[in-house]
């Protein structure tokens, strides 16, 4: 028997007996002959530390030795210990969705906390209680702007992570959206090629800031003139960078959404992550997912429920504004812990002490015959440089050096083979940052 | 309980960085500045650990509580899976180091782990090949919906217009379904409480791209006439859509894919055994048949003939992206390290005992709440409190009268299509004795709710919060403390 089952053989006579049935296989009657499986061929079962050997094998056949400078919207920070701890409570990690609140309000406290921090950080009005990772928040987030304006026309701008794209594409592929991008000037959104397809057909403008080529921009005059013509601009951002950089609120953004890893998640080969989905509050009823609110219980004391169910799958079927149902809410709770951990000021010392890392070695790169840094555009902890040589095979080399240099940006866009998009977090010491200078330095030069 | 937000205090810190040991202290130009830093709270890491320990506190959980919610399997989650998913050579992976130029040689072991759970989930379910990409069930239903629109499309197939979904299925059914751009034919069930076969014929046309159905379904009956509604269906070659909630019963018995099912989303935080986290992370692998593979989303993982794993994205039929990466990979990984403990076996006992212990509850409960469907169940019994209803108690006075005995309700009002609806899947880790203190407790609800129905109103009484004013809570919209700070 297995450990997870704790009916021994009398107990299972004596519910039979209870039940009035000879055999287990009678309770499965309806499950006819003709229905049994063709093949049911498994492994007998393992012990639990074969398991953990078995397994503990696997991941040390996975590369994490080189020092990471691989980004591309998910980031090597720290992990506060206290973050993993918490959300290691069973309380926290063996609960469900908050259906019952009464006995469900450190889930839906920690979920209003995260909401209220997730507002705090990007200045918009009202979060919910997080989506399964930022790419789908921004499918999410575009849907969502075109049942707001009734309109089917999207102008995307290159310079959001081509993943989302990607993605973007797939979900819309059937249905009836006009789905355009533009291209990148000097590292930037293409203002002029923009707002030349902006019209009164247009649900949303998509920009991204910092872009994926690091650039910082602001991205005020562009949400003017696409509010111009009624319509929203959504804003995919990077939730660390808030510490130092403007808001999408300050920058006219109308609907905010953000891949939340960089919140005290691990990279985890690609998830569980975070999405992060923020908006003006007159948007509120076309959000998807849930959202928690603040009320009073019986005798008047503070309490939590899912409020705005309205929306919801649950109640609306086919009419939600959304087929969401389970989210990501251990994942949320994770990263209102983190933020709670870092705080006011420590987000702003985190981001500064990312971008004074990245500006070290982008000084010292600067000095380098081969290496171009681009620098149109100022750039928060990550930036693009143009190598003498292909970056795959520099890439390759850098990783027998101890280093995963970077990400190829001609991976997902023409042309830019020699481009490669480094990312520095405060994890990278000076040392590091000076090996590596000196390790690429070989690498161009061979 | 106070907000971390109140309790901030200026000049405290929770968090200690590394000083700078570079000589840069660089200002980006104010344009590019936000006004002020965001108000997150200034708090030492004890406030941050006491105020979540307390907060956690006030949850129900299944390491605390019986937690019988019908539909959502809320199985013991074994804790040797955490150990495993917190193994640095998994937890530090970057996704993006496989799209490397001959990145995969860097993340063998994570593939393989994608790609047996993906053989292991062929097998039990008779499918051909699986995405473990969808990061919840309602994205796998999508993701499955997407396939079926991508079937119909590669035959020029344009009439194709609804899906039929009985009345008795979960809102995410309906709702992924329409997202996807189809109307919805919803077909009633019988007395028996399994799709009515005569309704089922008298909406079925060619206009018809499938059929969703969860099998068991929410009634807790495995329909026997399954064969045929996929016989029907496929004759008017439509797609046989299987919402894999409540597979945890059949685990064995039966597999989707023998019984006519084309395409099929799992919920590993369900059936295999991965926390629910509060609601979610979870995820919602879809497999498909043959007639379906061609069009599952990229990447796909692939074993080489060399016995290497790699990322193919070389399959122009595809759907594309339907997410960032290779789903959510720590979710995958503890559903993984589950099978290889239980084995098959293991697998095959887990739905026997799902079964026995339901069938214990529906029978020990019967003399107390009327039964929906008076007949053998599967994995989840389904009651109606209509005869408390008649005296003042509903449904959720029950539910709130079980957390003041530090038991989770069971699932409410759902399905939709039984009056003060009670639905109670107890799960195959739960004992005897727990079950037998269920029924009393049940049983002691029941008498009550005869004696002193008023009493009811004022549970729970014993949790830190009563009744919440949901009404208030929706029309002033407080959901963001700085709103009003």
């Amino acid at each position: 028997m297995n450990p997870y089952i704790a009916n021994t053989p009398q107990d299972v006579r004596l519910m039979l007996s209870a039940i009035g049935s000879q055999s287990i296989d009678e309770l499965f009657v309806d499950i006819q002959p003709r229905h049994a499986p063709r093949s049911f061929d498994l492994p007998a079962g393992l012990s639990e530390y074969e398991v953990i050997r078995k397994l503990n094998t696997l991941s040390l056949k996975n590369m994490v030795g080189p020092i990471p400078f691989i980004g591309g919207g998910y980031y090597d920070h720290y992990v506060p210990a206290a973050c993993q701890a918490l959300i290691s409570r069973g309380e926290f990690y063996t609960a469900y969705t908050p259906y019952q609140p009464e006995c469900a309000q450190g889930t839906l406290q920690a979920l209003f906390e995260f909401q209220s921090s997730i507002c705090t950080l990007t200045g918009m009005d009202v979060s919910n209680a997080s989506l399964y990772e930022g790419g789908t928040a921004l499918y999410e987030a575009m849907m969502m702007a075109i049942r707001i304006t009734g309109r089917y026309k999207v102008i995307i701008d290159s310079g959001v992570s081509p993943i989302y794209r990607k993605i973007l594409k797939s979900y819309t592929h059937s249905l009836n959206i006009q789905f355009i991008e533009t291209g990148v000037i000097h590292g930037q959104a293409d203002r002029a090629a923009i707002l030349a397809l902006v019209d009164d057909k247009t649900a949303a403008v998509i920009l991204q800031n910092p872009n994926f080529f690091g650039a910082v921009d602001d991205h005020s005059d562009i949400s003017e003139k696409v509010h111009a013509c009624g319509a929203l601009v959504i804003s995919s951002v990077y939730p660390i960078s808030l510490g130092l950089l403007k808001t999408p609120a300050e920058m006219g953004v109308d609907i905010v959404i953000a891949e939340g890893q960089s919140l005290g998640l691990a990279l985890n080969f690609g998830g569980p992550y975070l999405g992060i989905l923020a908006a003006r509050k007159k948007y509120i009823r076309q959000m998807p997912g849930r959202i928690v609110g603040e009320t009073v219980d019986a005798q008047g004391r503070r309490c939590f429920v899912n409020t705005l169910q309205a929306r919801e799958q649950h109640i609306r079927r086919e009419k939600a504004t959304s087929n969401v149902c389970t989210n990501v809410a251990l994942c949320a709770t994770q990263a209102a812990i983190f933020m709670a951990l870092v705080g006011k000021e420590g987000l702003k010392d985190l981001a500064q002490l990312n971008l004074d890392k990245a500006e070290f070695l982008k000084e010292q790169l600067s000095a380098i015959k081969g290496v171009e840094v681009k620098c149109s555009s100022p750039t928060f902890n990550e930036f693009t440089v143009c190598l003498s040589k292909n970056a795959d095979s520099v890439i390759e080399v850098m990783m027998k050096k101890g280093f995963a240099a970077g990400f190829p940006l001609g991976r997902y866009y023409k042309g830019m083979d020699n481009y490669l998009l480094i990312a520095v977090t405060e994890k990278r010491t000076k040392e590091e940052l000076l090996a590596y200078s000196k390790a690429i330095q070989e690498v161009v030069a061979l | 309980m106070k907000l971390i937000f109140e309790q901030s205090m200026p000049g405290r810190r929770g968090f200690k960085l590394p000083v700078s040991d570079v000589p840069v202290k660089f200002s980006l130009s104010s344009k590019y500045l936000r006004a002020s830093a965001p108000a997150l709270p200034e708090v030492s890491e004890l406030d941050v650990v006491r105020h979540f320990t307390r907060l956690s506190q006030r949850n129900f959980s299944v390491d605390a509580n019986f937690y019988p919610l019908g539909s959502c399997t809320m199985k013991y989650n074994p804790k040797f899976t955490e150990k495993a998913a917190g193994m640095a050579g998994f937890s530090d992976l970057h996704p993006l180091l496989p799209q490397l130029k001959g990145g995969e040689k860097y993340v063998q072991g994570a593939l393989e782990v994608v790609y047996e759970c993906e053989r292991w989930l062929c097998e039990i379910t008779g499918m051909k090949a699986y995405t473990m990409q969808p990061l919840a069930g309602a994205h796998g239903e999508l993701t499955g919906i997407m396939l079926m629109a991508a079937y119909h499309k590669s035959k020029g197939n344009t009439k194709k217009k609804f899906v039929i979904i009985p009345d008795s299925a979960h809102g995410t059914n309906p709702a992924s379904a329409a997202v996807a751009g189809y109307s919805i034919i919803s077909v009633p069930s019988d007395k028996r409480g399994v799709m009515d076969l005569e309704k089922l014929k008298a909406v079925l046309t060619d206009e018809v791209a499938g059929l969703m159905m969860t099998c068991p379904d929410t009634h807790g009956v495995f329909n026997p006439q399954i064969d045929e509604i996929a016989r029907l269906i496929h004759s008017v070659d439509g797609i046989m859509y299987y919402d894999g909630a409540n597979l945890n019963a059949i685990l064995g018995r039966a597999r989707p894919g023998d019984l006519g099912f084309d395409v099929v989303h799992l919920n590993l935080h369900k059936t295999f055994a991965t926390p629910h986290g509060g609601g979610g992370p979870g995820a919602g692998p879809v497999g498909v048949t043959s007639k379906l593979e061609q069009f599952l989303p990229v990447s796909r993982v692939i074993r080489r003939a060399d016995g290497v794993f790699a990322l193919n994205y070389d399959y122009p039929d595809s759907i594309g992206y339907i997410a960032s990466f290779y789903g959510a990979f720590g979710v995958i990984l503890r559903a993984y390290a589950y099978m290889l403990i239980l084995g098959c076996e293991g697998l095959k006992q887990t739905a026997d005992h799902a079964v026995l212990n339901a069938n214990y509850l529906l029978h020990k409960l019967k003399p107390y709440y009327q039964v929906a469907f008076d007949r053998v169940c599967m994995h989840e019994c389904l009651f109606s409190a209509a005869k408390q209803a008649d005296s003042g108690v509903h449904a959720i006075d029950i539910a709130k009268f079980l957390i003041d005995r530090n038991i989770h309700p069971p699932t409410v009002y759902f399905p939709l299509t039984v009056k003060e609806a009670i639905m109670v899947e107890p799960t195959e880790t739960e004992s005897r004795d727990t079950l037998d203190a269920f029924v009393l407790v049940m049983a002691e609800a029941a008498a009550l709710a005869k004696t002193s129905p008023e009493l009811f109103k004022t549970f729970p009484a014993g949790m830190p919060v009563s009744r919440p004013d949901e009404v208030k809570a929706a029309r002033e919209m407080n959901v963001n403390f700085f709103d009003r700070h």
